[in-house]
């Protein structure tokens, strides 16, 4: 059909750039699980465990994460809407500018530039680079859903753009900063405040960026692949609706126990236990849709890569409320258990997602078919098990650390000093490296993949170009 | 309907957005560091302890540590009295942290003399060998700058005088880390106030114990004494511990309770039966003399 007249070329580019970003914020990953359990790998003043940990965080959301964003947004926004982006120059200036930031952003932070607020660590020059290059994503976004040929729009494009708005919000008010010099700055808002808003933000990063991106990429993706629709419509407005109202209120189950005032950590708790309902939504419909298609996990890697991908949300919006509560928190904070909770969602549930995407897009992007299918299993399995490995060792790390942390004597003494809880640690630690190795290795497979399929991949054989809309 | 206006979708999207934002987020500021939760006695900090905390920042050691003593029975007796809003108003930004890869730094104002600060960054490992804290000694290589210094005072809008301002010529960040560790938690006289509690009678219960058995219980001593008085006891940041004579209750008490004033810690987190096995050690040892 219209196929030509896509601009696929700026998919490809964001897919290359995610990949790379992706293999550098593992690999960092990976190193400073060594400096964990062995310090003698630290090498100051940078490469210290201290500077490169923001890294690894930040090369995986905004490097990774929202790489993968890009691509997929830019692709889905152009095959619902069946109309070329609004902008290619903008499209392009965003590619450039995205890498400059994402490089700007890794050498200051290598330079001991930051702010210290997790995953917002970058000090304001880039923050304002960030600002610009998420205004010329949404405008283009949104320009082209403005002069779409379908009247009505997909379920993907409502996650798009509530995710393109949020953001913007989030980012904005927790990047005021009164600087002090081009690289420093000090927050606008301080302490107990800062903290408030501060996890206002870092939770609702995970919807807006961890969450919704990956729902909008589910919603399409799945039907493509499966060529089945979703299930419920209705459910999933209902979905849409209330996880983006809730989400909201719950920042401060970060800081169960914290100078917070109560009533908002009882409200934070109230509503993360709700936010039970909307996420499981999606996770229904997905499964769901599923019916009568079973036996496709089977036969198709995208189908095992997506419902995977969708088991592990709902894991971890099931686990997410438990902890969300005070008794619960009040053991498992500040222990080995959180880093689990985190990689469950972002090796399980968004890299399941975003492999599976990838995969579904190249051979439309290309014109290949993907070189080796075996691989693509292969690989799923050592991102499954990397996975499972990583996050199982720090839940029994948690759970133990946090016991030894509380156990007492008969005379009201504390049975551990806090060294004896520490070195119990290290073999959990080690597994946990050992588990990210693994990962690793799943992750270099699939970029081989991919460069094999782009260079001896064959020719696709018929054009892809069906009929997209309501899946 | 939405489901065909995007532009009103986005808009009903962001009042979706908002009403949480609003609620827990914006009107927080009504209550949060207001008169009502100010503490006298938090004073801001210096320009010497601030520009420890920029370096604690830059360093990115709230990666590895928190700042706040929750209102836990096992968090207050690790750490200290439990943490209050009013004694973080000077900090921007708040360095609660999330992860305890080593422990709590919120009380740790006044816990150890300088001296052990600047052996414990210097090499983490010479006093606690299974740490894996990294090494710090290249910050004492780095002077600091005067007169950035003033300007983030004058940012923060912090009182300073420019002898401060001077005498930080020849200061090194590892001064300046130092400052800011002993500010920590010490704003509010906790440690002061909150006498450690032995219960019941001091008895010891290792009277009957034999020299073999005693000695063993050598490794609670270098686990946690070693650092400070040294491994043979020869004194080192604290004083020599051979030659002295307590007796078992007053040994006791002092390792329990610490002498706050002078730099020795209590050690009543080790619990009462430890504290009992460090006593009838050093008095051993001393007996002993050549172990
Ligand atoms: C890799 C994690 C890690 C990093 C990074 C780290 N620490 Fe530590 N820190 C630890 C561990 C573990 C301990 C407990 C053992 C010890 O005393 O070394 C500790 C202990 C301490 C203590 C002693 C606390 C007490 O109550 O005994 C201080 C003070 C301290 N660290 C300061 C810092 C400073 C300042 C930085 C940044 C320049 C820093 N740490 C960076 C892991 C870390
Ligand atoms: C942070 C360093 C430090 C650590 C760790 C430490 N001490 Fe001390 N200790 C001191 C200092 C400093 C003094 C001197 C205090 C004073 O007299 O004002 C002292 C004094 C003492 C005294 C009194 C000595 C005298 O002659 O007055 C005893 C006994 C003692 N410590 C035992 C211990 C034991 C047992 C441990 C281990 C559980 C320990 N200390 C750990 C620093 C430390
Ligand atoms: C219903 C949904 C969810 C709820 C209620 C929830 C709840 C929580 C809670 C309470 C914590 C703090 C744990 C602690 O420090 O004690 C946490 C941490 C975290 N969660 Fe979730 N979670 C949810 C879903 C997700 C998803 C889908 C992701 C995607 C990756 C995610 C990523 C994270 C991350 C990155 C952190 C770490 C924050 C830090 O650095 O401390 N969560 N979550």
């Amino acid at each position: 059909m219209e196929k030509q007249n896509y601009n696929y070329a700026i998919v490809r580019s964001f897919v290359i750039w995610s990949l790379i970003w992706g293999l550098v914020a593992v690999l960092v990953g990976v190193i400073v699980s060594f400096q964990m359990v062995e310090p003698d790998l630290n090498f100051p003043p940078y490469l210290t465990f201290g500077r490169l940990r923001p890294i690894h965080t930040n090369a995986g959301i905004y490097g990774w994460g929202v790489g993968v964003i890009f691509a997929t947004f830019l692709y889905i926004v152009q095959r619902l809407c069946k109309t070329p982006l609004w902008s290619d120059k903008l499209a392009k200036f965003q590619l450039y500018f995205f890498n400059a930031t994402i490089i700007a952003s890794a050498v200051t932070l290598l330079l001991g530039y930051t702010t210290s607020k997790e995953y917002h660590e970058m000090e304001w020059p880039i923050d304002v680079m960030i600002v610009i290059l998420w205004v010329a994503f949404g405008l283009n976004i949104i320009m082209t859903i403005l002069k779409r040929k379908d009247e009505q729009m997909y379920i993907s494009l409502w996650y798009m753009m509530a995710s393109i708005v949020g953001v913007a919000i989030l980012f904005l008010v927790n990047a005021a900063a009164e600087p002090v010099s081009l690289f420093k700055s000090y927050s606008a808002y301080a302490g107990t405040n800062d903290a408030n808003v501060h996890w206002w933000f870092g939770h609702n990063a995970v919807a807006m960026a961890l969450t919704a991106p990956p729902l909008a990429m589910f919603y399409y993706f799945l039907p493509k692949s499966t060529g089945v629709p979703i299930y419920s419509h209705r459910l999933s407005i209902i979905a849409f609706w209330s996880l983006i109202f809730m989400y909201l209120w719950t920042g401060a189950h970060h800081l169960l126990w914290t100078p917070v005032p109560d009533w908002i950590q009882t409200l934070a708790m109230g509503f993360s236990v709700m936010l039970i309902a909307p996420s499981w939504g999606s996770v229904f419909n997905g499964y769901l849709s599923m019916g009568g298609q079973w036996h496709q996990m089977r036969e198709n890697y995208l189908v095992k890569f997506l419902i995977l991908g969708i088991t592990f949300y709902g894991l971890q919006t099931l686990q997410g409320p438990m902890q969300a509560i005070r008794t619960f928190s009040a053991f498992i904070h500040y222990t080995d258990w959180v880093p689990a909770h985190i990689h469950m969602g972002t090796m399980g549930w968004v890299s399941m997602i975003s492999f599976a995407s990838i995969y579904f897009m190249i051979p439309r992007i290309w014109d290949r078919e993907i070189y080796s299918i075996p691989l693509a299993n292969l690989q799923f399995w050592l991102i499954l098990v990397g996975q499972l490995i990583w996050s199982i060792s720090l839940w029994v790390a948690g759970v133990l650390q946090a016991g030894m942390w509380n156990a007492m004597n008969s005379d009201g003494s504390l049975t551990y000093t806090f060294m004896e809880t520490m070195v119990e640690m290290y073999p959990y630690w080690w597994a946990r490296a050992f588990g990210g190795v693994i990962y690793l290795v799943g992750l270099i497979i699939f970029i081989y993949n991919i460069y094999m399929t782009v260079k001896k991949g064959e020719p696709t054989a018929v054009t892809t170009a069906t009929a997209e809309g309501r899946a | 309907m939405w489901e065909k206006k995007p532009v009103l979708l986005i808009v009903l999207a962001t009042c979706a957005i908002l009403v949480g934002t609003i609620v827990t987020m914006v009107l927080p500021f009504a209550w949060v560091n207001t008169e009502a939760d100010r503490i006298e006695g938090v004073t801001p900090y210096t320009a010497l302890q601030q520009e420890g905390r920029d370096v604690y920042i830059r360093e990115g050691c709230n990666n590895c540590h928190s700042q706040t003593v929750r209102p836990l029975v096992s968090d207050v007796l690790r750490y200290g009295e439990y943490s209050k809003s009013g004694e973080f108003v000077y900090d921007r930004p708040f360095l609660w942290g999330s992860k305890r890869t080593g422990p709590d730094l919120a009380r740790l104002g006044g816990k150890y003399p300088d001296a052990w600060h600047y052996k414990h960054m210097d090499s983490p490992r010479s006093m606690v060998p299974k740490t894996n804290m990294p090494d710090y000694e290249w910050l004492r290589d780095y002077p600091l700058d005067p007169q950035m210094i003033q300007r983030k005072m004058e940012t923060l809008d912090f009182p300073y005088t420019p002898e401060e301002i001077k005498a930080l010529e020849d200061k090194n960040e590892m001064d300046a880390i130092v400052a800011y560790m002993q500010k920590l938690g010490s704003d509010i006289p906790w440690r002061d106030t909150t006498e450690t509690t032995i219960v019941g009678e001091l008895v010891n219960p290792y009277t009957e114990t034999d020299q073999a058995t005693i000695s063993s219980w050598g490794s609670i001593y270098l686990e946690n004494c070693a650092a400070c008085h040294g491994e043979q006891m020869e004194g080192e940041i604290g004083p020599e511990l051979i030659g002295e004579d307590y007796d078992d209750e007053i040994l006791f008490e002092l390792i329990y309770s610490g002498i706050t004033d002078g730099g020795m810690p209590g050690f009543s987190s080790l619990g009462t039966d430890k504290v009992w096995k460090l006593t009838n050690f050093i008095r051993n040892y001393k007996a002993d003399g050549d172990q």
